[in-house]
Formats: structure tokens, sequence, C-alpha cells
């Protein structure tokens, strides 16, 4: 019953996998039906994680291609390494000094071939392995626009001091802890940070990359359809660092228009000054939107016009409140 | 007159550090009334404080490292614990503590508990190995050792008098940069370790001269233990990678103190250098652990497997590889930080090319235990536990060496999991199996196996159930250092590894208990022949524990395991070699430059952090004078006299011809 239940788990994942080297795997893991069924446990384990908002569930395509890069990696060395577990117990176990079956061979210290073989896989297995991550660095390098008919949104993202500001310089407004992007669309970020060092990254749909003031780091990423996926900063960053968190909500492109346009008729105007006011630490900021943006203000940040901002401090962590400008 | 220091230094208001800060202020207090009352002061100082003999500063690095590997587990406990309730929730403590847990655990797990274990033992088993009498700097290695526990100290007065650095164990800047971290925290951590950081470089520089010019009459390189090759590769990682570690941190410390702009934000500072340094350091570190723990591994498989090491060459030649190709991959430590597709392809492909002659060490040991007579001794347990969870460790490590994985569980969860897996089973099994091994050879009795046995079985369950949870939470996307957390699917597995800290904590209590019983049951315990494991190499040769000479006459090493070579040869004549002719010894004199250089420049470090200039001048120009009247000394060296060698050597000859006699009739 067990180990039908894990089956179904292996075939479900394997299943997920759709590329031709998956099949391999997947005949692999059929060839040697002990190695399967533990791998069948690992892997049964990994898809718990894989339905429940983890990088395993991944709702774009650069998250997809990561966690099917991460999959295959797995495979590719679970060949290898549930045989040496398995064979690291078993010789110890066989060997053991109260084992009279044993042969004692104290002078088996040298085998050509044996140094051959563990020599030679582990060198194949990472000449194989080299050719995934050489492929895989340059397909999913975050710089590489994603291929779409449809021209990518852009997004500029400043990391603030615990949370963060997202511009849209083309719809000319912005927002605070909401990424609101459309659905089926690539998405382009430019990414700075306004103090200390951050680290973008939603793990539904993959990539991270880190924030630095003074300097654009870039990211494409995508959602499938529509819904809400939880983003966060994975670069620790100071006292309110647990609550830098933000919800990405991918919705279809008349929403989004419709966002937009509800966007700019409410809240603020985001210039030098609201920026200034705005880049003072807070934390726990609950969403909110700028009616329009200074078309400049992502580069004033970048090019340190605007001076880095105070920056998180601790001697001045008590006093932490919602800096929703008053209006 | 105290610089920033005052009364507001020590945490009033916060209940928690100023408890455990006064706990162990009082438990230091305590154990030094202790000491003086019973008048062992006088003992203490001479025979340990200002000793130069290699055995005796092993032993104090290795318990140096244990009470910090303890301080380190209560800061990890405070961490499991405050996660686990900390879901929607504040938890019992605050961001500003919490993030100064992290930071010090890190910061005294990797410098302050598994560097002092890993140099104790180098230090204890090394000249022991090598069959000579001491290591080339004696004094000098006194001086590392003291400038070790100073950092140590630094750190630790942290707890009661100002704070530990906010910004992780690396102090990443900008965030550690004066005006994102303004307190002392920072401080500390910079003192601490710039003034260990020369210690251990003097390690490095001692330990390369002695394996490289000192070393017994016939042991040539490829006659040495696999142990003192990986020390070699260990130091020379040291002698080049803390040069870099201090530049780094130097630089850091000009920022902060002399208004630099190496790394800032400003005036064209550029976080991005610092973090590319301290993992060009960072890196080979890894190694710098690692490497002397496979030796080790290797020491303690061939024993209780009763064979040679399989291989030899190729675990040296492996070892090696190791050595220089961890130079080469400390970008795999920062992929998400945007650097091009080619450069994160080469560091990435570097990285797994690694696991090859790491993959090539399992495969050695492996068929060293093939075909041999497998005793399962605590070591060998500790030994098989970390066969099996490093090569998961190793696993995982691999993967995320591939980018495009790494860009999903960089600085998740899953990488916390990851490193503590291969340095929990590579480092501090090693630890474990290292001190048990070799502690009947320093202090001439075995430790309580069914003590052990228990420790190493709930360590081993401990850390599976802390640490496999938290690789499915970082495949979840939960990150590190979350001080709280909303995601309601982390919460699971979070509240297992809470339950793993329980067992860990439990593992803990026996390995005190187990050192506790063999103390008192040492007349039990006591091992008379020198050689309680049927050893191979030559630190089995001398008694137990060896005299400050290590060997009566220094022996002639004719082949790869000398000391199984000089028993088979016994045993096949059913008699023990003809006595030798004993000549006296010249042995290095105690000096206590080390504890005094080392005092001044715990004065110093304090007084850096605290701005306490003329205590800065002071400490300088004292250190300096102490190095000075070392310098001009006049009798380096005592001599033992031949009586007293030959009487030594004659009462272990006797112990062995009686082990000669009751093992009389047995194949060698």
């Amino acid at each position: 019953m067990k180990a039908q239940a894990m089956q179904a788990a292996l075939a479900g994942t394997v299943k997920q996998l759709p590329d031709s080297r998956s099949s391999g795997v997947r005949r692999l893991l059929q060839r040697h039906t002990l190695p399967c069924r533990m791998s069948a446990v690992l892997i049964a384990f990994l898809s718990v994680s894989g339905c429940s908002g983890g990088v395993l569930d991944a709702q774009g395509p650069i998250g997809a291609a990561g966690a099917k890069i991460l999959l295959n990696a797995l495979g590719i060395m679970l060949v290898i390494v549930v045989p040496t577990i398995i064979a690291i117990l078993a010789f110890g176990w066989w060997f053991r000094a109260s084992n009279m079956r044993a042969r004692y061979r104290p002078d088996f210290v040298y085998s050509g071939g044996v140094e051959l073989v563990v020599w030679g896989i582990p060198i194949l297995t990472i000449l194989f392995l080299g050719g995934v991550i050489w492929i895989g660095s340059h397909d999913l390098d975050p710089f590489k626009p994603i291929s779409s008919p449809d021209k990518p949104t852009e997004v500029q993202v400043v990391s603030l001091d615990w949370k963060w500001l997202f511009i849209y310089p083309e719809e000319g407004v912005a927002s605070v802890n909401e990424l609101v992007v459309p659905a089926g669309v690539p998405v382009h970020f430019s990414l700075t940070s306004a103090s200390v060092m951050n680290m973008f990254f939603v793990p539904q749909l993959g990539s991270m990359i880190a924030t630095m003031n003074g300097m654009v780091t870039q990211l494409h990423l995508a959602a499938d359809k529509s819904g809400e996926f939880y983003g966060q900063s994975a670069q620790y960053s100071g006292g309110g660092f647990s609550d830098m968190n933000f919800t990405v909500r991918a919705v279809p492109k008349d929403a989004f228009a419709q966002w937009v346009a509800t966007a700019r008729q409410s809240g603020s105007a985001l210039d030098r000054t609201s920026y200034l006011a705005l880049c003072q630490q807070s934390s726990n900021v609950r969403p909110f939107t700028f009616r329009s943006v200074d078309a400049n203000l992502f580069n004033a940040v970048v090019n340190q016009q605007l001076p880095p901002c105070p920056g998180p401090n601790i001697e001045r962590a008590g006093a932490t409140g919602s800096p929703r400008p008053e209006r | 007159m105290f610089g920033k220091l005052t009364w507001d230094a020590i945490p009033w208001s916060q209940p928690i550090p100023l408890v455990a800060g006064s706990v162990v202020v009082l438990t230091i207090l305590a154990i030094l009334a202790w000491v003086v009352l019973k008048g062992y002061l006088p003992y203490l100082w001479r025979e340990w404080i200002t000793s130069v003999d290699h055995k005796r500063i092993g032993v104090m690095y290795t318990l140096l490292g244990m009470v910090m590997l303890l301080r380190g587990f209560i800061d990890a406990i405070m961490m499991r614990s405050q996660q686990a309730v900390a879901f929607r929730a504040a938890g019992y403590l605050p961001p500003e503590h919490y993030d100064q847990i992290f930071s010090a655990h890190g910061t005294i797990m990797i410098f302050f508990a598994a560097m002092p274990i890993i140099i104790g033992l180098m230090n204890f088993a090394v000249p022991l190995q090598l069959g000579v009498r001491d290591v080339a700097f004696p004094t000098l290695n006194s001086t590392s050792f003291w400038l070790t526990a100073t950092g140590a100290l630094l750190v630790n007065i942290s707890l009661v008098v100002g704070e530990f650095a906010r910004t992780g164990w690396l102090v990443y800047p900008p965030l550690s940069e004066l005006p994102y971290s303004p307190g002392v925290g920072v401080d500390y951590y910079l003192w601490a370790l710039l003034i260990s950081g020369v210690g251990t470089l003097m390690t490095g520089i001692n330990f390369v001269t002695t394996i490289l010019k000192i070393r017994a009459p016939g042991m040539s390189y490829l006659r040495m233990t696999v142990f003192c090759w990986t020390a070699l590769a260990s130091n020379l990682l040291i002698i080049a990678a803390f040069p870099i570690l201090t530049a780094t941190l130097g630089m850091l410390a000009l920022d902060r103190y002399l208004g630099f702009h190496f790394f800032g934000n400003e005036a064209g500072g550029n976080m991005m250098m610092f973090i590319n340094l301290i993992w060009v350091w960072g890196h080979p570190e890894v190694y710098i652990l690692a490497l002397p723990a496979f030796g080790i591994y290797s020491e303690v498989i061939s024993t209780f497997s009763g064979k040679p090491l399989f291989n030899y060459r190729s675990m040296v030649a492996a070892t090696m590889a190791i050595c220089l190709i961890s130079f080469l991959v400390w970008m795999h430590h920062f992929f998400t930080m945007g650097a091009g597709a080619d450069v994160n392809a080469f560091f990435g492909i570097t990285t797994s090319i690694i696991a090859v002659p790491t993959g090539v060490k399992i495969y050695n040991w492996l068929f060293t235990m093939y075909g041999g007579r497998v005793r399962f001794t605590t070591p060998m347990l500790w030994s098989m536990g970390f066969l099996v969870t490093f090569v998961i460790g190793g696993m995982t490590g691999v993967l995320l060496s591939v980018p495009p994985a790494d860009f999903l569980l960089h600085n998740s969860l899953f990488l916390v999991a990851h490193f503590h897996n291969v340095i929990i089973a590579a480092v501090i099994f090693a630890a474990f199996a290292g001190v048990t091994y070799w502690f009947p050879k320093a202090f001439g009795f075995k430790l309580d196996e069914g003590w052990g046995k228990a420790a190493f079985w709930l360590s081993l369950l401990g850390f599976y159930v802390v640490f496999m949870p938290l690789y499915v939470a970082g495949l979840l996307g939960m990150t590190r250092r979350l001080q709280h957390y909303e995601v309601a699917a982390w919460r699971p597995w979070v509240l297992i590894a809470g339950v793993g800290i329980l067992i860990m904590i439990a593992a803990a209590g026996c390995q005190v208990v187990q050192f506790v019983v063999s103390i008192r049951r040492r007349d039990e315990l006591r091992d008379e022949t020198g050689d309680p494991w049927d050893g191979r190499s030559l630190e089995w040769a001398t008694a137990s524990p060896p005299p400050p000479f290590n060997f009566a006459v220094l022996p002639n090493v004719q082949g790869e395991e000398p000391y199984w070579e000089i028993k088979r040869r016994a045993m096949e004549a059913q008699q023990m070699s003809a006595e030798p002719r004993y000549e006296p010894i010249e042995m290095p004199r105690n000096s206590p430059t080390g504890f005094i250089t080392a005092f001044f420049c715990t004065m110093t470090g304090f007084a850096l952090i605290w701005h306490i200039w003329w205590m800065v001048a002071l400490g300088i120009v004292a250190a300096y004078a102490v190095f000075v009247w070392f310098a001009w000394r006049d009798v380096t060296e005592y001599s033992i006299p031949a009586e007293e060698v030959a009487r030594f050597d004659r009462a272990r000859r006797q112990a062995r011809e009686r082990w000669l006699a009751q093992h009389a009739g047995q194949p060698a």
C-alpha cells in the first residue's frame, strides 16, 4: 500500500519533467529496484514540498526550468549516491570483526581496476553535470530576456529598509510591498537598493537576485497564470528583515490595466522628497500605491544623486511605524 | 578616560543576556576560586599555561574548542526554539538579540570551536605520527594558542559588555559599515578575528615547517600518515588564505575607524569586493577544517578495519587536488549577486570538480573496510556515520553548485541544511572520533564506550531530525536568519527541527557524562601498553601519556606503517627489539611569552573596541616588550639525563613485553 503510494508519487513527479533527459533518469531509476525505492521515498519527500508554494511548485517558465534542472541534477547524482550509501553500510556490516564468514584480506590495499573506477565514475558524472551546468547557466542567466511575443513589463525595484518599492516607469505608477504583474507576460526587473544589500526572491517564479546600492542588477521572470505568490528578501538586512516580504499578484492583462488606472487616481506622488521620507526604516508596511513617479527617480538612486538612505539602525529600531504618507 | 565604555554597556534591561552573562562570569570565577583555593595555580602555570609541549597545547586547544562548541550549541538551541515559537508571533528573542545570536553562532562555531579542535588534534598527533619530539617553533605554538584564546575571550566578553555583531557571521558590508552598525558589535568581531587570525597564521607556518623539515629518520613524504598529509594541505591553505582574511577585515576596520571607503556605499566603495575577498578566504577555510577531518577518518577507518589505508597514494593525490581546487571555487557563495553566465558556469563547474577527489576518498575508505575486520568502537561509529551523512551533504552541495538551482536555493534553509550537513558530518563527527581515538594516548585511559556510543547514536539521529526538515523548508522557500515568519507551510518542518534539537541536547549530555564517567572510572579504563586500539602509526609506539620528549630514541622508519611493522617483527620473533643506547635529550624550556603576549593583546583588542586609546598604546608597547624580552633570553633548552630517559623507556618496554607474552602464538 505504502509502496504503491510511493510509486505513484514517483511516477507523478517524473511525469512533471517533460524533457528527454528526465526519461533517461526514469529509466535508470526503474532499472535499479532498490535505489528506486529509496529515491521514491526521497522524491515523495520532495513532492510534499512541491505542492505548497515552494521552489518546486513553479508558476512560471524560469521557476519551472530551474526546478527541472534541480531535479535532473539530483537524479544524476542519486544514481551514484544511493549505491554508495548501500555499499558503505553493506561493507561495514559484512566485514564486521565477528563475522567469521567474511574473508580477511589485510593485503588488499591496491587495485588498479578499483582505482580506475573510483576516479573514472566521478569524473564522468562531473563531465556530464558540467555540461548541465554550462548550458543551464547560460539558458537561465537572470540577465537573459524571456522570448515572448509580448513586450515585457518594465519594473524598477528598490529595496528600502524593510520594504520593497516597485516602480512601473512606463505606466508612471509605483507600489510598495505589492507587485502586480500581467500573467503570461515577461517582466523585466531592474533592481537596486537604497542602503544595504538585499535579495529579491519570489520562490514560485524562480531566480533570486541581489540588490545593491549604486548598482543595477537585472532579472527576467514571468508568471504563467493568475495567482498570488509570496515574495521576500533572501539576504539578511538588519532588524526588520523578517518582515521584508511582499505579495506578487499576477492578474489578467485587462485587470492589470485596470489596476494601473486605479493606482493613477489615488495615493500621492513619488518624487525625491517623498522618496526620502519613504526610505526611512519601517517594517510591516501594508501595501499602497503612488499615483505618479518622478521619471528619473530610479536613475537618481542608482547614480547616487540621491544619497544612500540612512539605512537600518538598530538604535532606532524601537521607533518603527507605518511610513504611509498622510493625506 | 574609558572611551565609549560606560555602565550602560552592560545590558541591565535585557534579562536573557544579563542572566546568561552572569552565569558565565560566576562559573569562571568559581572555577578560578577553586583552582586558587586548592593550590592548583602553580601547577597549572608551570605545566599547562606556560607549556610549549605540543601535546599539552593540543589538549588546551581541544578543550577550548569543546567549551566553545557548547557555547555555540546553546546559541543553536536558542535559534531553533525561537523559530519554533515564532510563527506569526514575536517569539521570546527580539530581533536585536536574535540577530546577535545567529552571528555569534557562526563566528564561534567556525573560528573558536571547529578551528581549535582541529588545530588541537593536529598539534597533538602530527609530531607523534612524524616520530619527532616537538613542532618546529614550540614557543610560537604556545603564542598561537593563547592568541586564539584571546579571540574567543573577546567574543565572549561581548555577551556581558556591549553587544556582538548583528550582521551575520561574515559581516557583509554595507550593513557592517559604521552608518548602519554604529555599535561595538562589529568591532568585537573584527578584533577577535584579527587577533586570533594572527595566531592561526603562525600555526600554519609552524606546521608546514614541521612537516616539511622535521621528520623521524626514514620518514619520507610518502611514508607519512594521511593525517599528516591532510595537516600539511590544511596548513598550506592557512598560509595562503588567512592573510586574505586579515587584510579584508583590516580594510573593514579602516573603514570603520579611520573613515576609509573600501566597502561602504559612499565614495566609490564596493561591497562586492568584500564579498569576493571574504570568500576567497572562506572557501579554503572549509577545507582547512575538512581536510584534517578526512585525515582523522583515514586513521580511524584503517585502524579499526585492521588494514592499511586502501590506495594510499591515490588518497594523497586526492588531498592535494582538493587543496589546490579549493582556491578556484569561491564565487559559488554568491551566484545570485549578478555575475554573467560564463563566470557563474565556470565556478559552478570547478565546484562540482571538487566532488571528484572527495568521491575518491569516500571509495578508498569504503575499500579499506572491504576485506577488513571492522571493529565498531566509538571512533569507528563516528566514521561510519560520517561516510553516510557526508555523501548526502556532498550531493546537496553539488546541487547548489548548479547555478540555476542555486538561484532557487541560495540563502534558504536548504543552504543552511547543506553546510551543516557537511560541516557537522565532516568536522564535528571527526572531532569526536579524533578525541575518542587519541584520548587514551593523551591521558592514559580510554573513554567509556557505552556513553560514547549513546552520544553517537543520539547525535546521528538528532542531526537527521534537525536538518532533513530544514532541507524541505528551504525547498518551500524559507530563507535563513528569520526571526519570525508568516508562511504556514514552513511551520511543521520548523517544529520537527525543534524536536531534533532536543535529541541533540540529549546527545550533548551523553558527551559530558562520557567524560565524567570515564574520569571517575579511569583506573578500570587504564591503558598500560600505549597501544589500546592495535594502532599502525608511530603515536602508538610510545607510552600513554607520552613523556615530554615523546620518544626515548627517535624511531627509524622503514615503511608506510612503521609501528605496525615494529609490532609484526616483534610478534614473529616473539621478543622486542634490542634495548637501544639512551642519550640525554634537549627539550625547549617552558615560556610564559605566549600567555603574557595574549594578555596584552586582549587588552589592546578590548581598548580598540571601546576607543580607549591610552590602553591601546599601553597594550601594544607591552606586547612588543614581551617579544623583545623573549628574544633576549639566554637559556632556551633544558636537558633530560639519559638515566631518566632509560627509566621511562624500560617501564614502557616491560608493559609491551607483558602484552607480547599474552598475545604469544597469535598470527601477526
